[in-house]
């Protein structure tokens, strides 16, 4: 028995020793959100070509202080980085799958996404202006929805994050008070509220706070079947969260104008447009003094466009569309080379 | 002939000696040089936010990641407010553990309770996070705090600690999860130490017609204070830095409220919340200035408790 057991680490030791010499293995480190889906992706890619992914979700700012520390392969944060600061640590970066971010509410006698809110309203709540749910401002874009005089209780992220990010960027956009009093981070200073840790801290104060009102990650409303709300994007459409709708929200974005891919995708343009849709990005180094190895990153990255989208929807991720895509290839053969400065891809 | 040992035994059992004496002593310095290595890092984390905020930083409630302004009363107030309301509940309903499981507890239930009391303590604490926020708060905002309102909510005295909607998360409720994990430490060591009291002492007192309560509080507690305050400070201690039962409950909100139903912060918290996505170096900094100054309290805390031990000692045998 014993002896069995000795063999098996031996053969273990052994194994790991040889899987670690045929291939360096890719590192990432960064954001919690893309990880399930960068897991996955990671899985079916060394199923298939035997090259393995390691990915460590330590949050994006870990992944920001990782690739600028070259630790890692790549890194990677649901908050792009600027052009200016992209530029200063000679970084570029792309975005890789999309999210949405739904309001959500508990609200006794209001069916699913019947309830209508515009940006203004939203802000309004968040602020404590609006403190009831009878209140005049909700009550004329809900005429016929029976609502109660109960209390709005405000329920924000605890934690910093990519999803409050996402939110406080659209409600800075939204409304002009929001953005001189609180602004737009991964966390902000609430005027008002209770936080919980991570979505599903949110989305279990919301179940269990009559009245409440919070924010999480689509997929999470909807694996949870909370009841959300609809929001009135910048044409003035009431629209629902729905994948259509997010990927709306993407095509719509003028990403060619952006340098950098520095684009937010709240509150953009288009009928059907959902109004809090956000990617999440890589961050690699232009300048590689390993090729080999960046060209490993990029063709995974390339597999998973390619191959992964069935693999994101089921986890309830917005794929990129095509059209994005090839504007991230371009980027690639233009951004990003060996140190005698030859592109890789 | 008796046989002598030889210099170089001797000399080898000197040398022997000798390593081993240094190396004991180089372990407990160990302990040292990591005290001394923690301290330096956090403070040599904090300049950037001292430098900035100065002594400003201690009393002021502002919080902003935004615009980089950092204060650090809030989740002060949250830590201390949590550990007295666990020590509170916690030390009276400890010193019963401990009392009926020496002194009146059948012998045949003295070891099951006991065991039980060890396994509690055992329990990781996002356990205790956990039930907290799904079995604990949905109750405590259903009949719990509506009770208390009614009750306390109208008395010009306490009223303002109990306004605002029973939400069945916030600082009492944080304070409650945290007197129920810290009850087991306080029971179990008060256990142990009121074990070794001398039964002589104890049938002496009973023998002059005291009462159970008249002798725990005459003789058991005089006898054990000691012990008694350490384990209470191993409490206080593990109430000061839980992090992730108080997260789940306390409700994270960086304002400052007299009401206990409010949404709170504490260090712990604070820190397990924001560190992963703090960017920014000003922002860090304060985190670990945060870390810094929990550092500090515990030692404050730990210090003023030997203080009272010595003071109590001094006393010993006067008339009071």
């Amino acid at each position: 028995m014993k002896l069995q057991f000795g063999r098996t680490l031996i053969a273990a030791a052994v194994l790991s020793m040889s899987a670690s010499a045929s291939a360096a293995d890719m590192t990432g480190a960064g954001a919690t959100f893309p990880y399930p889906i960068y897991a996955k992706w990671a899985e079916a890619y060394k199923a298939k070509t035997g090259v393995s992914m390691n990915y460590q979700s330590i949050g994006s700012g870990g992944g920001i202080k990782q690739i600028k520390a070259k630790t890692v392969d790549f890194g990677a944060s649901d908050k792009p980085l600027k052009l200016e600061e992209l530029e200063k640590d000679g970084l570029t970066q792309f975005p890789t799958v999309m999210g949405g971010v739904v309001p959500i509410i508990n609200l006794d006698g209001v069916k699913e996404g019947q309830i209508k809110l515009t940006g203004a309203v939203l802000a309004d709540i968040f602020m404590g202006k609006v403190k009831k749910w009878n209140d005049p401002a909700i009550a004329n874009l809900n005429k016929g929805v029976a609502l109660p005089a109960s209390d709005i209780t405000v329920v924000h992220r605890s934690d910093g994050s990519g999803t409050t990010f996402l939110f406080t960027n659209y409600l800075t956009k939204v409304s002009s008070e929001w953005k001189d009093k609180v602004g737009s981070d991964a966390s902000v200073a609430w005027p008002v509220g209770t936080g919980g840790k991570g979505n599903e801290g949110v989305a279990n104060f919301v179940k269990q706070i009559k009245g409440s009102i919070g924010y999480v990650e689509f997929a999470y409303a909807k694996q949870n079947k909370m009841n959300y709300t609809q929001l009135q994007n910048k044409e003035g459409v009431f629209v629902a969260p729905t994948e259509d709708n997010f990927k709306a929200a993407a095509a719509n974005a003028e990403w060619d104008k952006a340098p950098g891919f520095y684009e937010i995708l709240t509150d953009e343009p288009g009928k059907a447009s959902w109004p809090i849709t956000g990617a999440t990005f890589i961050l690699m180094h232009k300048s590689q003094a390993n090729p080999a190895q960046a060209a490993q990153v990029l063709k995974f990255f390339d597999w998973a466009y390619a191959n992964g989208d069935a693999m994101a929807l089921e986890l309830d991720y917005i794929p990129m569309p095509d059209s994005v895509v090839k504007l991230i290839q371009n980027s690639w053969k233009t951004n990003i080379k060996s140190a005698d400065g030859k592109a890789i891809y | 002939m008796s046989k002598s040992l030889s210099s170089a035994t001797t000399n080898r059992h000197y040398l022997f000696d000798r390593i081993f004496r240094y190396t004991t002593l180089l372990f407990a310095f160990l302990v040292f040089a990591l005290l001394a290595g923690i301290i330096a890092s956090l403070i040599i984390g904090s300049i950037p936010a001292i430098k900035e905020f100065g002594i400003g930083f201690v009393y002021s409630a502002e919080w902003n990641p935004v615009t980089e302004k950092f204060g650090a009363l809030v989740p002060i107030v949250g830590t201390l407010v949590t550990s007295i309301i666990a020590l509170a509940i916690g030390i009276p309903v400890s010193f019963g553990i401990a009392l009926f499981l020496t002194e009146m507890s059948p012998p045949w239930l003295r070891r099951p309770l006991g065991t039980a009391i060890e396994l509690l303590a055992g329990i990781p604490s996002i356990i205790y996070g956990m039930w907290g926020l799904f079995v604990f708060a949905p109750v405590f905002a259903e009949y719990v705090q509506p009770w208390l309102k009614a009750t306390f909510g109208d008395s010009q005295l306490i009223g303002f600690l109990f306004e605002g909607a029973p939400m069945g998360i916030g600082i009492l409720t944080a304070g409650i999860i945290l007197a129920i994990m810290v009850i087991p430490f306080i029971a179990a060591v008060m256990r142990d130490v009121f074990e070794i009291v001398p039964p002589l002492l104890k049938e002496s007192a009973y023998g002059l017609g005291a009462t159970t309560w008249e002798v725990a509080w005459n003789v058991v507690l005089p006898y054990t204070k000691i012990g008694v305050v350490g384990g209470i400070m191993l409490g206080l201690g593990r109430a000061l830095g839980e992090t992730m039962a108080v997260t789940f409950v306390i409700g994270n909100a960086h304002k400052l409220h007299t009401s206990l139903f409010m949404p709170g912060n504490s260090i712990a918290s604070a820190l397990a919340n924001e560190f992963t996505e703090a960017d920014g170096e000003l922002y860090t900094s304060s985190l670990i200035e945060l870390g810094l100054i929990l550092f500090f309290i515990t030692f404050v805390v730990l210090a003023s408790s030997k203080i009272l031990l010595s003071q109590l000692k001094k006393r010993e045998g006067k008339v009071t």
